[in-house]
């Protein structure tokens, strides 16, 4: 065996903030397009959210060199299984294999924090939030990232979704409708711009509704 | 040094024959390893910055008419809650639960891999897996993990040909058969409220409030316990959900707001 290396660091964190949240017929998934390390930008017109199937949008923050082996590795196991099956993978089966893929890496992590933001297949939007070695959950809203601990709070009190613990159960779909959702994730990454020095530049937002995939992108501050 | 992957398989490609353009992607998976590094020393470092470590209460206990399994519903990041909706209560097949504490992805993924086997078992032996063989699979597998700094502490419950079934398995290879068992940080305070309230020829309903009592009061004192109590009942026909109780409200059940003796009135001042 060679000798180790004193300090082997193969991580880096490149910081951003994801937002997902998932409506009764619509899913926004949003992430800010800065990308830095430590106190330097690297860029400010980083796409951090990637298209995974026709439905299935994966925002991720963390370490963005993992980010796109993970990405690819999961474009080619989404290219396999078309192949296989002639039908894109549906959301809650990308959100397992997401948890697989991970998971397979748990002694060598991919040093990425994903939200997974899509329609099911009745068209209702459906979130699955992560750790970095795979543990998932199905929730209504989540955020990720260098500015989650900001948003996160907002978006419980804005939000105000009843467990799906709860017995008996209460309906947990976000009481918000599409526009109102869409301007909550704009609030929201301002609010982390102010807070959050990897957080910033722009916010990439797509929505994912019956009509089909829309972008948006609104400009945040640059300092 | 060999991990053991098997079970680890998604289903065998459809069409027969392996294909080329598929290596590495649908053959076996196997755990990536970094290479030229001490994984002891690499791995500890890493997890700490990317595992949310789950400060848990969970409990489980045999009774008369069954088995009873609680747990709250926190995890947190150090100080961050990272979320409070986790099911820590984990569905295995309509007979056996198991419930998660330490680790969130080591716990997850392998009762997932626990489920995928257990039904393997079945359609194999044509009849369901016994509690003390699920929970002895688990093991097995943790325990050849050993070292490797997975993270575990589980409870296995559920009814088999022999009765009601308990097991506490953990990731250093443990296996204990009991009557009464509580992991994770909030433990010491639910073993205080579930020793002094336990008794074996309990009805469904005393022993469903026992446990949930027991967790309220570990999430009451316990900060890296809280959300939602859930309860489940494991009986001869199956496991069936009997409660899910914000503990915020719950505490309000336990003790309820009474008026409290105001010393002095408050009185408008006249003429300022």
């Amino acid at each position: 065996m060679s000798k180790q290396q004193a300090n082997w660091s193969p991580y880096d964190n490149n910081g951003g903030s994801c937002v997902a949240i998932a409506g009764a017929d619509y899913c926004v998934v949003a992430a800010d397009t800065r990308m830095s390390t430590g106190y330097s930008i690297l860029t400010r017109d980083y796409s951090k959210i990637c298209k995974l199937a026709d439905k299935c949008f994966l925002a991720s923050s963390g370490f963005q060199a993992d980010v796109r082996a993970l990405q690819k590795n999961l474009a080619a196991r989404h290219l396999s299984y078309q192949h296989q099956h002639n039908k894109q993978m549906s959301c809650p089966a990308m959100a397992q294999l997401l948890s697989n893929t991970l998971y397979y890496k748990r002694f060598f992590p991919y040093y990425a924090f994903n939200v997974l933001g899509g329609l099911d297949s009745e068209g209702k939007g459906c979130v699955f939030t992560y750790d970095a070695v795979g543990s998932y959950e199905k929730v209504g809203y989540s955020a990720q990232g260098s500015g989650s601990t900001l948003i996160m709070p907002v978006l419980d009190k804005r939000l105000q979704s009843p467990s799906p613990l709860l017995l008996p159960p209460q309906d947990a779909v976000t009481p918000l409708s599409e526009e109102e959702a869409i301007d909550l994730v704009k609030t929201v990454f301002v609010a982390a711009t102010e807070r959050d020095i990897h957080t910033g530049d722009s916010v990439e937002i797509v929505v994912l509704n019956a009509d089909g995939i829309r972008r948006e992108h609104v400009e945040l501050r640059k300092d | 040094m060999k991990l053991d992957t098997s079970g680890l398989e998604s289903i065998a490609p459809l069409f027969g024959a392996s294909n080329e353009l598929l290596d590495g992607l649908s053959t076996a998976p196997a755990f990536d390893l970094p290479s030229n590094v001490d994984l002891d020393g690499f791995l500890k470092e890493t997890i700490q910055m990317v595992k949310p470590a789950k400060g848990t209460t969970t409990l489980a206990f045999i009774f008369k008419e069954g088995v009873i399994v609680a747990a709250d519903s926190r995890a947190s990041m150090g100080g961050y809650i990272s979320s409070q909706s986790v099911k820590k209560i984990i569905e295995i097949n309509p007979y056996m639960l198991g419930t998660m504490a330490g680790g969130a992805a080591d716990c997850q993924f392998w009762h997932r891999n626990l489920g995928i086997k257990c039904r393997l078992h079945e359609l194999a032996n044509k009849r369901r897996i016994s509690v003390t063989g699920a929970s002895k699979l688990l093991a097995n597998i943790l325990y050849s993990y050993r070292g490797m700094g997975l993270s575990v502490g589980t409870m296995i419950a559920g009814w088999d040909e022999t009765g009601p079934g308990l097991y506490y398995v953990d990731n250093d290879g443990g296996r204990l058969k009991g009557a009464r068992f509580s992991v994770g940080s909030g433990s010491p305070y639910a073993y205080g409220v579930l020793d002094d309230g336990y008794r074996y020829d309990m009805s469904i309903e005393e022993a469903a409030e026992l446990a949930r009592r027991a967790i309220y009061h570990a999430t009451f004192r316990d900060g890296a316990s809280g959300g939602v109590a859930s309860v489940y009942y494991v009986g001869p026909s199956g496991w069936k959900k009997l409660s899910g109780d914000d503990v915020g409200e719950l505490h309000y059940h336990y003790y309820p707001v009474t008026a409290g003796t105001v010393e002095q009135e408050m009185v408008e001042v006249t003429g300022a």
